[in-house]
């Protein structure tokens, strides 16, 4: 029996190879959505774009050479030209990645645990505890999310490390919302009152057999997310509040290369145009494991 | 009807919870998260006695329950404290700046229901052909691309390049204190004076970033109305309206249209009040001078009681009209009762 077969088989032999059958049924699905492949593509290149960022730059990014300041995209040794500084613009997206990477992945490490525990603890726990969770949950959803974590970096001082930590307190509630939402689906199935007549606490049941079922829900909202996030954390860098200077974070690259933007273009728009292939790239991927994992929620 | 305004009292508790939730938030960022309030309000230059009289003003020497309590009763009073950019009360201020995000954000909004309603008829009309295409490719690109970016782009092009349109700024140098301030925006102050040049002038200033930031309300509105479009269509009534022989023009812009006009106002509501998040980066791009462009200079000089006194504006803004959105949906469709 091929792996193929065994992978497709309808009798798999333990719950690993059953596990393992779903995992590869689901990528099955999702590889019929081209688009959503491009997405994952263009994600897998930018984290090994951030991870070799050393052997793949052309240039120390930090480099100043005012000599060669403001080159077009094409010149020589530099292909997509140089900032105001004479710095190569190519080695600055290079290392801009990481940068970018860091912010996402380290929003979503701290907003999607506050979200799962919040959302769960009041699906299951309900009565006031539920009440106040919520009406927390719609407070922080009261505030646009940019201007929210405008005023927490004003409160907290401009930084990459504040600017995830306000990214992060503002973008937990719609998580909170889903883990909720999920949990109230299935506090009261048997499988719960199960491990509760067998004695497990709250806490073990929350853990150990509500917030699995609802990983998979949140996933999805968390990568469709992704895009929102970098356009945040992208305009944070733009307004000066993010990344600080010689950072080469993308949003605080258009922001210094706006001044020459009549004769330069090239300084403003290509670490733009990062960022909308980036969170594009999240945005496609999003839809693509929304419609494997949750059909539910098709548009 | 009479069920609405009997839920009233009931909206009004919601709101007024939601509303002291707000104020706990920004409360709990002004006073909490710095480690010395009265510098994040005074600034570090701050002489002795102005420190110490801010300190007592703010009440520091209270329990945090206190404090909150008169936070509050300042805030429903209107006084947000003075701010440390332009030496005036934050209120004066933000009164001075709104008409111009309230601009920005109409023309945005009118651009946004103009293509985007139509947009979205068309996409569910033709379901996956190539208007539904271009529907989705509009809405991707809506969500995925920054929007201080197609504003410098869009200045670039329109203003740099093909020279279509006025730079950044609300008004050309020669054109300003010429229309007497009576609303406070431009295009309707100049109409009223009759200056019809400035009238022209200050339309070439504001189309690019309403164009800009409307793109997004056009993404938005015509994503719902698709999807609104298509769950109407599939109804009953739909079939039975075409079996009779009405044309398909009928049966969409009038039958099925009507039904969905109710959820659109909604939607059209809710991305006014998201246009408020969008204008504090396009604003800051085309040097409009609003309330987002307030509250970034702001920022950048650490001042807080302005910054806070924007932000609770916003959010008030933000929680008012989704709930009067709501109220009117229960208020116009019998089925939400």
């Amino acid at each position: 029996m091929s792996w193929r077969a065994a992978l497709l088989s309808d009798t798999p032999r333990s719950r690993q190879e059953a596990k393992l059958g779903a995992l590869y049924r689901g990528w099955l699905r999702f590889r019929r959505n081209r688009l959503a492949v491009l997405g994952l593509l263009i994600v897998v290149a930018l984290v090994v774009v951030a991870a070799f960022a050393p052997w793949i730059a052309t240039h120390d990014p930090y480099a100043q050479n005012l000599a060669q300041r403001l080159l077009p995209p094409g010149s020589a040794g530099h292909w997509l030209g140089t900032d105001e500084f004479g710095r190569d613009i190519f080695s600055r997206l290079v290392y801009g990645a990481r940068i970018t990477l860091y912010i996402v992945v380290l929003v979503a490490l701290i907003a999607a645990p506050i979200g799962l525990l919040v959302g769960t603890a009041a699906g299951y726990l309900g009565g006031w505890v539920d009440a106040a969770l919520m009406r927390l949950t719609d407070v922080f959803l009261a505030f646009p999310s940019l201007i929210l974590a405008l005023a927490f970096v004003a409160a907290l001082g401009p930084g990459i490390e504040n600017a995830v930590i306000a990214i992060a307190l503002t973008s937990w509630p719609p998580y909170a919302r889903i883990a909720r939402a999920e949990t109230l689906t299935i506090r009261n199935s048997d499988y719960i009152a199960a491990a509760r007549l067998q004695g497990a606490g709250t806490g073990r049941i929350l853990v150990r057999h509500v917030m699995p079922l609802c990983v998979s829900s949140l996933t999805v909202r968390v990568t469709l997310d992704m895009a929102g996030i970098i356009l945040t954390a992208a305009g944070l860098g733009f307004l000066g509040l993010g990344a600080q200077p010689p950072m080469a974070e993308w949003g605080a690259m258009v922001s210094s290369g706006r001044r020459y933007i009549l004769d330069q273009w090239w300084v403003a728009t290509i670490p733009g145009l990062a960022i909308f292939v980036v969170s594009l790239a999240f945005n496609l991927l999003g839809d693509g494991l929304r419609d494997v994992l949750d059909p539910r929620q098709k548009t | 009807m009479a069920a609405t305004f009997r839920q009233l009292p009931g909206f009004a508790l919601q709101l007024a919870l939601t509303l002291l939730g707000l104020l706990a938030v920004t409360f709990f960022i002004g006073r909490v998260v710095p480690i010395d309030p009265v510098l994040a309000v005074v600034g570090d230059q701050a002489p002795r006695d102005v420190y110490e009289a801010v300190r007592r003003e703010l009440g520091l020497d209270q329990p945090l329950w206190v404090q909150f309590g008169i936070y509050v009763r300042n805030v429903l009073a209107g006084e947000f404290g003075m701010s440390l950019v332009t030496g005036r009360p934050v209120v004066e201020d933000i009164a001075r700046v709104f008409p111009a995000t309230l601009e920005l954000a109409t023309f945005a909004t009118i651009i946004g229901v103009a293509l985007g309603v139509p947009m979205g008829i068309a996409g569910a009309v033709w379901q996956d052909r190539w208007p539904d295409q271009i529907v989705r490719v509009v809405g991707l690109v809506g969500y995925s691309v920054p929007i201080f970016w197609l504003g410098i782009v869009g200045l670039l092009v329109f203003y740099g390049i093909l020279g279509w349109v006025q730079g950044p700024g609300r008004l050309g140098v020669f054109f300003e204190d010429i229309v007497p301030t009576v609303t406070g925006v431009i295009l309707v102050d100049a109409a009223i004076a009759g200056e019809w040049e400035v009238f022209w002038n200050a339309f070439g200033h504001v189309v690019l970033p309403s164009a800009v930031l409307g793109y997004f309300s056009v993404a938005y509105i015509a994503r719902m109305t698709r999807s609104f479009m298509l769950e109407q269509l599939s109804q009953e009534y739909v079939v039975a309206a075409r079996a009779k022989g009405m044309s398909e023009a009928r049966v969409v812009w009038v039958h099925a249209l009507r039904n969905i006009a109710v959820q659109l106002v909604t939607v059209i509501a809710l991305s006014y009040a998201r246009l408020l998040e969008g204008a504090v980066l396009t604003e800051t791009v085309f040097a409009w001078p609003g309330l987002g462009r307030y509250l970034t200079t702001a920022l950048l000089a650490a001042d807080m009681n302005a910054v806070l006194g924007a932000t609770i504006v916003v959010g008030a803004v933000f929680v008012g009209v989704n709930l009067l959105s709501d109220l009117l949906y229960r208020l116009l469709d019998p089925r939400a009762r």
